[in-house]
Parts: C-alpha cells; structure tokens; sequence
C-alpha cells in the first residue's frame, strides 16, 4: 500500500513543513517514506510545494507525476496539482483563500477554512496545521496520536506556537473526520 | 541506531563526518550548498576543518594538499564545479592520493541550470581530468544508499590511494528519506607510509606527478592500470531487480532514474508485460559482465538515463552485437516519468521503435 | 679541524639543474640554512610549484610536494589546515604565483593561513624559455615581447608585496634581493624571521626574492645582478612592508 500527497501554496503558508511533519510521522510507524520539495525556478516563483509518499514497501520512484491526494492551500496550487490527482483521491482545499471549484467529480474534495480557523484559534501562521489535520482526518494515512505526537516534538522549541499549532491541528482533524462520515 | 528523517545533503554531511572525513573543502554551488552549511556547523563540534575556499581550483588543490598530509580529505560540489576541480583530480589521481568528492549533477552544459541530471556521466567514468587516469564511482538511488556508501568511498580510496567519486543527482540531495547511519567495518588499511607528515625517524616522502622520463611515466601509467583492473575483478556492485523471472527486455539505470524505471516495471507487470532492471551501483568499475550475462535472456536493451545517452554506450560496449541496446532519456533537468519509461518500452516490444 | 661551512642538512645531494648564474640555487640555500637553525627540517612539508623550480622537491631534504601550476598556496593550506602542527612553506615563482596562481595566493594570505611563501621574483617566465611574466619590466625584451613590453598594451608590472600589504590579515611581508652579498645576508635574516613568525603560529608570511635569470636576459651572471640592481630594485623597492608587530598596533588603531 502506498499513498502519495502532493501539498502545495504560497512560500510561507508552511506546506514544508507540514510535508515533514506527514513524513516524520510515518516514518515513526515503520513505514517507507519519501519527502521531496519542489526545487528550481519554482523555488523562487512564489509557490511552494513538496512530495509526501508513505508506504509499506520500498518506494521505486520518488517522482509521482499524479498524485493519489492534494492539499493545496491556493489558488495556483489548485489549479496547477488537482488536475494530475488520480481517480479516488482526496482534495483538502483551502476555501479561504480558494474562491473557485476543482473541476474534478472523480475526487473526494475536502473543503477547509484554514485561515478563518486558524485565525480564531490565534494565528493565520498556523492554516497548514489546519489542512494537515483535515487531510489526516479525512485519509487516514497516519493515526492522529502519532501526528499529533510528531507536531508536539517539531513546535517544542516554540511553547507559544506550539499551542496553537495543535489546536490547529486538533480543529482540522475533527472537519476531516467529518467529510470522511460524508457530512 | 534509530532512523532519523534527513535531508539527502545533510545525509551526506554527516555521512562524510562518520566515515572520518574530518578534512573538509567547499566552493558554494546550488543544488548542494546545504552539505557545506551543514559541515560549517558540524566539524567544529568534532575537531575537523572546514574550509570555505575562493574557487573549486583551490578546492581540489587543498584536497591534494590535505591527502598528501594523510588526511581523509573530501569537497561536495556541483557539474560546473566538479569541471573546475579536473586539476586537482588529475594530481590528485597521478599522485595516488586518497580523496572523495561528492558529485551532486545539475543539468548542463555550460551554467546549466540546477535540476537534476545525469549528463556528468563520461567525466565521471572516463577520467573528467586530462591525462590516463580513471576514478572509483560509486552512484546511490537514496538517501540511505548515498550514506551508506560514503564510508565505502572512503576507505577504497585509502585502499587503492586513488580518487572516488560520488554522483548524485539533484533529487539525491534535495530530498528527505529515513537514514539509519550504521557501522561500517572494514579490513584494517594499510598505514599511510607515503604521506608528507614530516620525516622525522625515516627518509623524506615526496608526493608528486612530474615524470620526465618517459619509462617512467609509463610505469605509473601501468601501475595505475593495474589497480583499475583490480577494481573490475572486486569492487564492481550491482542490483538486480526482476531478474529471477524470465524477462523479455533489460533496463539498464542507475541512481533515482533506477528507481523511476522500477515504477515503469511494476506498471509494465500489470499488464502482463515482463521487463528485468540491473542498476549499476560502481559506474566505474562498470557491471560489464553481469549485464552480458542478464543480456542473454533479454530481447533487446534499453538505457535510461537523464541525459542525451552517456551510460548506453558502455552497455553496448558490453552487450557487442549481440542484442539491440535502445536509449531513453530525459534531460536539461526534466525528470522522466514512469509513464515515460513504460510507453518507450511498449514501443519497442512492438516494433515501433527506433 | 673546525667545520666552518658545509652544506646544509635541508638540502640534498642531488645537483642542481639551475643555469650558471641563476639565483635560485642561493635561495634553497638560504632556505636550507634557515630550515636546519631553526631545527625544522623533520617537521616541515615544502611546496615546489611549476616553472624552473618545479624540481626543487628533489633538492630540499624534507617531505615535498609538488603543486599544479599556481596552487601552491591551496595545497599549503590544505596541509597546514590538515595537520597545523607541520612546518609548511612555498616556492614559487613569479609566473606561478603572480599569473595564473593571484587568486590563491590572495586568499591565502586574506585568510592568515599560517604558512611560509618564498617567492622568487626573475621578470620572467624561465622554465617555458623566457616569455613575459606580470612582473616583466616596462620595455623588457621577452619571447613574447619581441619589441618590449608596452605598458600602454598590457600595463605595468604588478608588485605583489604591495598588493598583498593592502590587506589587513597578511602578518609579515617583506622584499629582498639575491644579488649582492650584502642583499643575500639580509634576505635570509627576512626568511628566518618568516618560518619564525610560522613556528609561532602568529601570521601568513611571505618573502619576495628578487632574482636573476642570466639566460632569458641574454646576459652574464655578473651583468644580471647589476641588471637587477639598476632596473627591477628601482620599482621593487626592497624594504619591509608589514611585521605581526605593526599590524597589531595598526589594527588596534584601526578599530
């Protein structure tokens, strides 16, 4: 079994680091994992994105031309990776800052205020927590203990943050786990 | 000990630390400037000395200099850079000095661009440097690959006190994989008798490449050839993938390309079509015989590489006439995908092909 | 019976292969003399470099290496950075160091990098058959400047010591002669201090010895001294342009 997430958005919306905080945690269970960045030109261009394959075997190719899910947190993002998603996968979009439909019937679309929430909960910084836990919620690709257990251990050096980083992360979870019972 | 999640840079960093490479030189050049970050704040902690130089000459130069001393002496670097470190490595090379550089290939010629590339390929293996010379290459498909053959190029080039390239490309070191940084044993080496230590208690040791004499030349020359051949009887590594069913082509790739083709392959199995992968692991000295051999029970060869077609010609060089050897590839930094690779198979198997 | 003058330990027995006249052969000299006062010959690593000394590691009786054309001072660095506690020195011409090697011995000596430079300063090119060097005087005749050189074409000579004195890291820098017994006597007193200031572990030095090159001057051993003398002393003054000494007063001034 092996799943790949394509997580993207504007430089500093922190999708780096929600894509290390995703492969830490999977690395944790045991199993193979793969984290690669985009780099190169788009490096500077303003959007960033990375690669997050975690599986039970070995894993041949880390280039994933299409992607089983996305997490895009704009609106290039959106346009640019959900059209490579394969059939069956899941999108968490960003609605707060995404104002336009995937044109795709063939994927399970996960909207999420990420910047509305994280705002409430203390800091529009912390919207990547808020997709990442959607994304867990929604997939189930990891267990949400040993996420949660990775994202204390990568904010233990920012006491104020990392509160509402796992508030962030709690919030999203709970609306993944919704649009995963299909409400 | 346990895995860590690391960055294939910083892998190969702190790779380099535990194999004792303690002697540490770097010019900055993107994709792989995090290996001379990572060091700056690493050798400190150990003892060791990094340096910052103002140019890969100088770099290679320091290398030939730290090596002469007896130190396990390495740089990092990228294609352009690696061009400007053909000096020392000749010197390097023609001396018999023991030194590792770590190739982290971008996309050229000329500056290139820094994507991820193969096109470095002949001056890896055929010398890179002028004058009859070859190195010791060694090409990893991961993170924990690149790791753990950096003590390996260590300890050859000590043992064979000659020059061992790493090539990665950039995905190589720009991604993060599980590392687990294991022991690494190996027979004792023989002591380093011929370093400028100072000549105190013994006769001077002088560490040079000037031959004059023409007789002499040659015999360094022979002397050089004898432990390539060496090479080529010991240390030539491989991996096999499929080739315990029957097949009906070979791929031959190497590094993350390799890892490309076995996603094609298990795409191709899916569809009832059976195609065998052998990855060299040692560029140099080349699995001439294993791909001869693997050649026998394949129709025809393909060679996939991210260039214009570098490695294909030492597969035909070992294959001969005795099986067509076809070439993929992708380049100017485009990473080929599995996709790719599957349909210029599938071309071939059905005679559409070149 | 008393010894009053042998050959220094820190030379070999191996003749050496310099043309009649040249002052190469005074400077090992001064070197050798220098490397057996201070007691360094077993702890020191000489760097010979490409041009007519590139086979002064078969002359000096230390461990040797042999550099690529003008990397002497990165093979020096990459020693003395590789094991600080070992005697390390350079002997380089002017082709190699102030041509094709300027970038090394520039951040060499930027750096601090506590090693010795000797560099031995001829106007010309020696080893290739006398071509122009950076350091070819104004109007010098050369193969590569038939009708001299012309500074209006290629500019005028550089003058290392000056260029490396501009930088504040650089510790000992001075210029002497090997042409007058006189000169000899205080360019050795400048190359003791050097290796001095190294075993101290204090400071970059570096030593300029001007030279002469009888055979691609079309002169006699005895006219090229005073050719020395009378054309490349005028613009290489010979002085002392820099001691750790001064350098620490001028830096605490500085700051």
């Amino acid at each position: 079994m092996q799943i790949e997430a394509v997580l993207a958005g504007f430089g500093g919306q922190g999708v780096m680091l929600a894509g290390k905080i995703l492969a830490q945690t999977g690395m944790m269970l045991g199993k193979e994992v793969v984290w690669l960045p985009s780099y190169g030109p788009e490096m500077r261009g303003g959007t960033a994105n990375c690669t997050v394959i975690i599986s039970d075997e070995p894993i041949a190719s880390p280039i994933i031309p299409h992607p089983r899910d996305a997490f895009v947190m704009n609106r290039p993002s959106l346009e640019k990776f959900v059209p490579m998603m394969r059939p069956g996968g899941v999108a968490v979009i960003n609605t707060s800052l995404i104002t336009v439909k995937p044109e795709r019937d063939d994927v399970k679309v996960v909207n999420v205020t990420a910047n509305k929430i994280a705002m409430e909960v203390g800091s529009a910084k912390s919207s990547n927590m808020v997709m990442l836990g959607a994304y867990v919620g929604a997939t189930d690709v990891v267990p949400f203990d040993a996420l949660m257990k990775e994202a204390k251990k990568a904010f233990q050096k920012k006491a104020k943050l990392a509160s509402i980083n796992i508030k962030c992360l709690e919030q999203g979870y709970k609306l993944g786990q919704a649009a995963r019972a299909g409400h | 000990m346990a895995k860590v999640l690391m960055k294939g840079n910083e892998a190969i960093g702190e790779a380099g630390i535990r194999a004792g490479g303690l002697c540490y030189f770097c010019y900055p050049i993107t994709p792989q400037s995090e290996v001379a970050e990572y060091l700056s704040r690493r050798m400190p902690d150990v003892g060791g000395s990094f340096l910052q130089a103002e140019s890969e000459v100088a770099v290679s130069n320091m290398l030939y200099g730290a090596a002469g001393a007896g130190v396990r002496a390495w740089t990092t670097s990228s294609s352009p850079g690696i061009s400007l470190m053909m000096e020392g490595l000749s010197y390097i090379a023609a001396a018999e000095l023991p030194a590792v550089l770590i190739n982290i290939v971008r996309c050229g010629p000329g500056l290139g661009g820094i994507l991820p590339s193969q096109c470095d390929y002949f001056q890896a293996v055929k010398g890179g440097g002028h004058g009859d010379y070859r190195c010791m290459v060694l090409a990893p498909s991961s993170v924990q690959e690149a790791v753990d053959l950096i003590p390996l190029a260590f300890d050859r080039a000590d043992r064979y006190r000659n020059p061992v390239i790493v090539i990665g490309d950039g995905m190589i070191g720009q991604m993060m994989e599980p590392v687990e940084f294991k022991e690494h044993k190996f027979p004792p080496l023989p002591p380093k008798d011929w370093a400028t230590t100072g000549c105190k208690g013994r006769k001077r040791n002088v560490v040079n490449s000037l031959y004059l004499d023409p007789i002499e030349e040659e015999k360094l020359n022979m002397k050089l050839v004898a432990k390539y051949e060496q090479m080529k009887r010991e240390e030539v590594r491989y991996e096999e993938y499929n080739t315990d069913k029957p097949y009906q082509a070979l791929l031959v790739a190497y590094g993350t390309t390799a890892r490309i083709c076995k996603t094609a392959i298990q795409q191709l199995v899916l569809e009832g079509i059976t195609v065998a992968l052998l990855r060299p692991i040692t560029l140099f000295p080349f699995p001439e015989k294993k791909i001869q051999e693997l050649a026998r029970q394949a129709e025809w060869l393909m060679s996939v590489e991210m260039s214009t077609g570098q490695m294909v010609e030492d597969v035909r060089l070992a294959v001969g006439h005795d099986r067509p050897v076809y070439f993929f590839g992708r380049t100017g930094g485009v990473v080929p995908t599995p996709e790719e690779i599957r349909d210029a198979v599938k071309k071939h198997l059905t005679g559409k092909g070149v | 019976m008393k010894t009053i003058f042998k050959r220094p330990e820190s030379l070999t027995l191996t003749p050496m292969h310099y043309c009649p006249g040249c002052t190469h052969g005074i400077i090992h000299r001064l070197v050798a003399e220098v490397l057996d006062e201070l007691d360094l010959r077993e702890r020191t690593v000489g760097i010979a470099s490409v041009g007519c000394s590139v086979l002064s590691y078969n002359y000096f009786n230390c461990d040797m290496q042999e550099a690529s054309h003008g990397r002497a001072p990165a093979v020096a660095t990459g020693i003395k950075r590789a094991r600080p506690d070992l005697i390390v020195f350079t002997y380089q011409g002017d082709g190699d160091l102030a041509s094709i090697g300027m970038a090394e011995i520039v951040h060499a000596a930027n750096r601090g990098e506590k090693f010795t430079v000797v560099f031995v300063n001829n106007t010309v090119y020696g080893m290739t058959g006398g071509q122009m060097a950076p350091t070819t005087m104004p109007g010098q005749v050369t193969t590569t400047t038939p009708r001299g050189r012309d500074v209006d074409d290629i500019g005028y000579p550089v003058r290392m010591c000056e260029i490396l004195a501009s930088l504040r890291t650089p510790g000992f820098i001075e210029r002497v002669a090997a042409n007058t017994p006189q000169h000899i006597i205080r360019a050795k007193r400048a190359i003791k201090k050097a290796f001095q200031y190294q075993v101290e572990g204090r400071c970059f030095s570096f030593v300029e010895c001007l030279s002469t090159c009888p055979t691609n001057w079309g002169l006699s051993p005895y006219k090229a001294t005073q050719w020395l003398e009378e054309n490349m002393v005028p613009y290489y003054p010979l002085k002392n342009f820099k001691t750790p000494e001064e350098s620490e007063e001028g830096g605490k001034n500085a700051d």
